[in-house]
């Protein structure tokens, strides 16, 4: 029997397929009404990704010029991260195949990241979202090298990883990369060998090209200001590092999200799929410059419940899906960023000790009928 | 050019390393549509309204385009409420200035892309389009006594012919015949045009309004040309007139002098082969492809959401890597078996199990 996830086991199994067709009716909506509009949208988006990204690299041709060298970071920051989050993560989402356009389309696009595209849409598309927040089988919350739920074994190593959580977040792009090849998965032979150097020979194809691109080729055009652009270019890459590691960290980990035991995949119904995806996922707060250079993870929740409808529509339909949680009795995890990112690294640096098991401060549940079954809790 | 080929590949590849992931044509093209070679636009500059259903548009196109032969069609593709689609149409103008292109677009009835074209389509609009292609072509050197039929809109290639000819070699056109249906005289595309050709050169023009003399029948059609057994025909119309015909032509007449155009997806071949399993390696959706069925609907009926356009193997929209097994060619049962190969799933079935990078 699929274990009933906690804060929703005030649930009926109607009710919970009825929050399935209420969310299928949204989807549905959003689908009917994609047009001119959203196409403009994602063609202006990209026009400005290449625009800051071209003006922001001949800044940098004078680079030893200060006011240059400051101008041409920050443009080449903001291109970098608007690649990554609304234009590269959602294209590879297949948000904008609707539009038979293959010029964006999620099987020819390629990113600004040192993770193929190929390589991503298998790790996340496929393994995070099909297996959100299981314990054991999404890769993403089962960061090997971090203790990110208390029910993670405690090792003494995990006593740096606060330390190990700033440093991965100043080389994020790299740690996801190297991730993605999932070396860990040759250790247990559920990949072989040759899997894992095919993977690495694509890896070390693209990786290789972007390192150059921008620690070789740009700074030797700038002649004399070769340092000074290749300065300018790392601290881009890890300003996005940074910007890009937390999104994504307040995405699923902050107080109030749930993870789950791998046997509540068994026979799991579309609306005990949603549900996950809205209990295992959290939201961050802000204005719409804002939510654009999250990718619209902002609206993590929303993604997670439809992760192939447009990003540029998360936002009107988060009130309806609030809505939907509220009615119900489901928390609806959201808050500011420093707030989240606050609570996120709060985790982090108590899981770096034994112990951190449920505690009190958890999202306050609504008052319901004893859960069935083991609730499973991230403590605060 | 070898060398200077050479060259403009390496200035590509060194530029393609300051430009990736992307590729230098993704910047041209985001800068301006008619710069980028992957997606070649071209801009509509002026509108003819032929008839009250029937536009000319007159296309502006990129420099580097492919010239299209006399009779040839190119797929157009236009974004409506965001989507793009693509249809084909025959090329009006005359293969000599290629970067001045026109194509003649009747509102069907009901149709959404070619009532938009024809109807909504402003100056300055851009449209993307495809390479040449088609056999509908005269050839060379040109047969000396030539009979043409053409029904509405099938006027539209063989428009492109005349005016060929009239430029080039307008002796061809002395003694040939245009038999052209449409409903009344003031429907006929093109219809001062060609009346004009007729009083001018030595083309005879038999003009068939239907309204009021009915559809044209073979017997009809022998009538009014009594040598057309002797002729070498170029026929575009309906698939009604174009299967009359092409049934004459077997009993009566020689099957290869006559060339017909048709505007609907080709029958697929007698033997549709086996069928098979399709892997679309990237979608990473598997379904069974039958016999005679495109790789595309497979996918589509498996939920795959695939790239596609014009859906009869003209627009190149739809292509995909062939990973490994084999295809076959719907239209003419060839097998294609090479890795790498780049195959269009809209006119390609299963030959036995396949993968498709898509």
């Amino acid at each position: 029997m699929p274990e009933t996830p906690s804060a929703a086991a005030h649930l009926t199994d109607e009710q919970v397929e009825a929050i399935g067709a209420e969310l299928d009716a949204i989807r549905a909506e959003v689908v009917d009404s994609l047009g001119e509009a959203d196409a403009r949208y994602i063609h202006r988006v990209i026009a400005a990704q290449r625009a800051l990204e071209v003006g922001g690299r001949a800044a940098l041709l004078f680079s030893k010029f200060p006011p240059a060298w400051i101008a041409g970071t920050a443009a080449l920051s903001v291109a970098k991260i608007l690649d990554n989050m609304e234009i590269g993560h959602n294209v590879l989402h297949g948000q904008w195949d609707w539009m038979r356009d293959p010029k964006i389309h999620s099987t020819t696009w390629e990113w600004d990241h040192a993770t193929p595209a190929e390589a991503w849409k298998k790790t996340h598309n496929y393994e995070h979202h099909t297996f959100t927040n299981i314990r054991g089988k999404d890769r993403d919350l089962g960061y090997t090298i971090m203790r990110i739920t208390p029910e993670q074994e405690w090792k003494p190593s995990n006593l740096v990883q606060p330390l190990t959580n700033f440093g991965l977040s100043l080389i994020f792009e790299w740690g996801i990369a190297l991730y993605d090849l999932e070396f860990d998965k040759v250790k247990d032979g559920t990949k072989t060998r040759e899997e894992a150097m095919a993977d690495l020979k694509t890896f070390w194809r693209k990786s290789r090209k972007q390192f150059a691109k921008d620690f070789v080729l740009f700074p030797l055009l700038s002649g004399p200001g070769f340092l000074q652009t290749a300065a300018a270019n790392l601290t881009a890459n890890v300003v996005r590092n940074v910007w890009s590691h937390a999104v994504i960290f307040c995405g699923h980990f902050p107080d109030g999200t749930e993870t789950f035991e791998e046997d509540r995949l068994d026979g799991e119904t579309k609306g005990q799929w949603y549900i996950r995806q809205m209990l295992g996922s959290a939201n961050l707060s802000g204005g719409k410059l804002f939510h654009l250079m999250t990718g619209n993870l902002s609206h993590q929740i929303e993604h997670h419940l439809f992760p192939d409808i447009p990003s540029n529509r998360y936002a009107e339909i988060a009130p309806k899906v609030r809505e939907i949680c509220k009615r119900y009795g489901l928390p609806y995890t959201t808050g500011s960023l420093p707030r989240q990112y606050g609570k996120v690294l709060r985790k982090i640096t108590r899981l770096a000790f034994p112990g951190g098991g449920p505690k009190a401060d958890v999202t306050p549940l609504p008052a319901r009928p004893k859960p069935v079954g083991t609730p499973v809790r991230l403590a605060g | 050019m070898g060398v200077l080929g050479d060259i403009g590949r390496r200035a590509r590849g060194a530029a393609a390393l300051f430009t990736q992931p992307l590729l230098p044509d993704d910047l041209l093209g985001t800068l301006n549509p008619l710069w980028s070679a992957s997606e070649p636009h071209a801009r509509v500059v002026g509108l003819r309204r032929e008839t009250a259903d029937t536009t000319t548009l007159l296309l502006h196109t990129p420099r580097a385009r492919t010239p299209h032969r006399a009779g040839q069609f190119v797929g157009i593709g236009t974004r409506l409420d965001g989507v793009w689609q693509w249809r084909t149409y025959s090329v009006s103008s005359r293969p000599r200035d290629p970067r001045r292109l026109a194509v003649t677009v009747t509102a069907v009835p009901g149709g959404t892309v070619s009532g938009a074209l024809a109807h909504r389509t402003p100056v300055g609009a851009l449209v993307r389009i495809g390479p040449p292609a088609g056999e509908f072509v005269l050839p060379d050197p040109v047969p000396e006594k030539l009979l043409f039929v053409t029904a509405g809109s099938g006027i539209t290639p063989v428009m492109g012919i005349l005016r060929d000819l009239v430029d080039t070699r307008p002796h061809a056109l002395d003694g040939a015949v245009l038999v052209h249906c449409d409903r009344t005289p003031d429907e006929l595309v093109f219809g001062s045009e060609l009346r004009r050709l007729a009083a001018t050169t030595g083309l005879r023009l038999v003009e068939r309004h239907t309204a009021a003399e009915g559809r044209l029948t073979p017997d009809a059609l022998a009538d009014a040309v009594p040598d057309w057994a002797a002729r070498e025909t170029w026929a575009c119309g309906p698939a009604g007139l174009l299967d009359a015909l092409a049934g004459h032509w077997d009993r009566f007449g020689d099957p290869d002098a006559l060339h017909v155009e048709r505007f609907v997806a080709p029958a697929p071949v007698a033997d549709p082969g086996t069928g098979g399993r399709v892997t679309f390696t990237t979608s990473g959706i598997t379904a069974d492809a039958g016999p005679g069925v495109a790789l595309m609907a497979a996918g589509e009926s498996a939920g795959a959401l695939l790239p596609n356009g014009c859906r009869m193997g003209i627009c190149h929209t739809c292509v995909g890597k062939l990973r490994s097994g084999g295809v076959r060619d719907l239209r003419n049962g060839d097998v294609h078996d090479t890795p790498g190969q780049s195959v269009r799933t809209c006119v390609s079935g299963a030959a036995g199990d396949v993968e498709i990078e898509l």
